[in-house]
């Protein structure tokens, strides 16, 4: 399967009626499709069996520290914005075994690794999600080193966007020019289109994955109106963005701003709980546990998603480096939009608003940012 | 985006061992060939591959992942000499529950070993300069390799000083060796603890406190430093006052680290990551940070 950009891409219209049959083309060609869903008060991701799982009809409301799911009103299957869960989670695991080992007479020996992976389609992602998947290729494949894990389950996934329509107050991804349009990057990209009478999809294919699926799907080809309604819908989007944030200069305002006073007072307010660390699409900081069974015959290594906002984080024999929530939350966003430009040549944020929402005392990256932007402390 | 996307779907290697091995992530076994105290809380363990005799090629001042069975991994420096690379060499104190159990270890166990990792010392651009090391307690160990190379190409060298600071006289490290090299007239050594009885007959007070009565030329000189941070800083600011430049000042940085490839996120200092562009840095490299607390 290649990724390369499609050759000759093909633009065709989906009924939304038919969207079953994207599902059934999938599963034939032996995906397990990855998807919105709604559970527990929220859309989330899991495996999907048919659109009936897909959350139609519902939309969200998004704001500093709050999250809610309403009824949209509409029969529309994609009428939202990011919920709490990310790509990141199948592609870098929140838990994986890196390996087993058992003794043997004279040391240890490397167990048999864990059996093949389920071939994924992840249906449903947004152009922040598809940057921020691209910044965790250039973190996780492009740094030096290559994380088997990550590149086996990247390698397998095919990713079909559905371009943003109903972007939340929370969303800044065209500050970031990381959205709301995926202009690239995919195998498939769909536009939802609800037209009055008419509902449904204007599919482009990006890849030569996702031609082979156009053509089995073997749908018109999209018209010139078809594709201007599907382009104003994503464009009306990039106006509804609920924040913005000034990306020039930023950098060089926060590396100046390290001992900014405003720090201790983010500190004061957050509650180091790890939310945002965990709802952020590129956050990819890990610690390892190693355990052992009851012989103590087998061990083994885990590595578990970790949060700069613990005391364990930086500690050094004798005690944290960063002792103080000011200092952890410095750490957070300065690497977010400053320190990430200089390791890995793009921002860290991508704009999505997860952190904000569900921070649960409102902390606003955009506002924060800002703060530290509007003065440079002498220091 | 469409070069980064298309480079992932390279194909991997068909042969699973070659993805295995492959992976940074897992540790190689190791023999312990020899477990020798130091001090009362640090010792030094020698090494040699369990399963080849394959040299570890390593450069001074570069550090392994050890690992204990089933107890857990820490980021030790290489401290044995880079010519005699069929012996790893690590001195370690034991303060952590993984270092703990190292001091434990027999001769003839086994412990996993990852790496080398990072950058070194600029021995190379330290040719026909001076070179002045100052170490502060176990920082010793990760500029012993320097020395070692320094003293084998003794003539690609200029006046070669070595300053060393411990707590207290028992807690000096490699006494025989330091005695040995006191003894050689094309190097200076000097010692001092933080405090002694009557029975220590050498300096007493902070490594800084050397650097003025020693004689090299600061202009055409290299400096090395390896210590806990606030010696290193005032390390830093008695080589500025001799009149030694920023640039010529290499410092060895330590933080917290779980992967030691750029992964895990841990020893982030600034935008530097300890583990991959460190542990050691040119001073200009992180001035701007150095003095920053917390960060």
């Amino acid at each position: 399967m290649s990724k390369k950009k499609d050759a000759s891409p093909q633009t065709v219209t989906l009924p939304s009626n038919d969207l079953s049959r994207l599902f059934q083309v999938l599963q034939s060609r032996g995906y397990t499709i990855l998807g919105p869903t709604v559970r527990d008060g929220a859309i989330v991701y899991d495996e999907l069996d048919s659109p009936d799982d897909l959350p139609r009809g519902w939309t969200d409301e998004q704001e500093k520290g709050r999250y809610r799911l309403k009824k949209s009103g509409y029969g529309t299957y994609f009428s939202f914005a990011v919920g709490p869960h990310s790509w990141k989670q199948y592609l870098y695991p929140p838990r994986v075994r890196l390996w087993q080992m058992h003794k043997n007479g004279t040391g240890f020996e490397l167990n048999a690794q864990n059996g093949p992976l389920k071939k994924y389609a992840f249906l449903g992602v947004r152009s922040c999600e598809l940057h921020a998947i691209e910044i965790l290729d250039r973190v996780l494949l492009q740094n030096g080193f290559e994380d088997p894990t990550y590149k086996a389950r990247r390698k397998e996934a095919l990713i079909i966007v559905v371009q943003c329509t109903a972007p939340a107050s929370t969303c800044f991804c065209a500050s970031m020019q990381t959205g709301p349009k995926a202009e690239r990057g995919f195998d498939l990209a769909m536009t939802e289109v609800a037209d009055g009478e008419r509902h449904y999809f204007v599919l482009q294919s990006g890849s030569d994955a996702g031609r082979e699926i156009v053509q089995e799907l073997a749908c018109a080809a999209a018209t010139a109106e078809e594709i201007a309604a599907a382009e104003q819908a994503v464009k009306a989007a990039a106006e509804r963005m609920g924040r913005t944030l000034d990306t020039h200069g930023l950098q060089a305002a926060l590396y100046a701003n390290r001992e900014h006073p405003h720090w201790r007072e983010v500190g004061e307010r957050c509650l180091n709980c790890t939310n945002c660390t965990q709802v952020c699409p590129t956050c990819f900081c890990t610690t390892v546990e190693d355990i052992t069974d009851l012989t103590g015959a087998t061990a083994e290594r885990w590595r578990r998603w970790d949060s700069c906002f613990t005391m364990e984080f930086s500690y050094l024999h004798g005690g944290s480096v960063r002792s103080s929530a000011g200092a952890r939350y410095r750490q957070w966003l300065t690497h977010k939009l400053a320190s990430w430009v200089d390791q890995f040549g793009a921002f860290g944020c991508v704009g999505c608003g997860r952190c904000i929402a569900w921070c649960p005392v409102g902390i606003d990256i955009t506002e924060e940012a800002r703060i530290m932007c509007a003065e440079t402390v002498n220091q | 985006m469409e070069t980064l996307v298309s480079d992932v779907k390279q194909e991997l290697p068909t042969d699973s061992m070659a993805v295995l091995t492959a992976d940074p992530m897992i540790p190689e076994p190791f023999r312990v060939v020899q477990r020798k105290p130091e001090t009362e809380d640090t010792f030094t363990l020698v090494l040699e591959r369990a399963q080849s005799d394959r040299p570890f090629e390593f450069q001074p001042g570069q550090f392994n992942m050890l690992y204990v069975f089933g107890v857990g991994e820490v980021p030790i420096s290489i401290s044995g000499d880079p010519a005699q690379p069929q012996r790893l060499v690590h001195t370690i104190r034991a303060v952590g529950t993984v270092t703990r159990a190292m001091q434990k270890l027999r001769k003839g166990a086994i412990v996993g070993v990852r790496g080398p990792f990072g950058r070194g010392w600029p021995v190379l651009e330290a040719q026909q300069q001076d070179v002045v090391i100052v170490a502060g307690g176990i920082g010793l160990a990760p500029l012993r390799p320097a020395l070692y190379h320094i003293l084998r190409h003794r003539d690609a060298y200029g006046r070669v000083v070595l300053l060393y600071g411990a707590r207290t006289p028992e807690d000096i490290l490699y006494i025989k060796e330091l005695e040995k090299w006191r003894g050689r007239f094309d190097m200076e050594v000097k010692v001092t603890v933080d405090r002694a009885l009557g029975d220590w007959h050498g300096h007493v007070g902070v490594v800084t406190q050397l650097i003025p009565k020693t004689s090299f030329d600061p202009q055409n000189a290299i400096a090395m430093i390896c210590g806990p941070e606030i010696m290193m800083r005032f390390t830093i600011y008695e080589l500025q006052r001799s009149g030694m430049p920023n640039d010529r000042i290499y410092v060895s940085m330590e933080r917290n680290m779980k992967c030691a490839i750029g992964f895990c996120g841990h020893c982030q200092y600034g935008p530097k990551f300890i583990c991959k562009d460190g542990p050691v840095f040119r001073y200009t490299e992180i001035e701007n940070l150095f003095g920053i607390r917390e960060i």
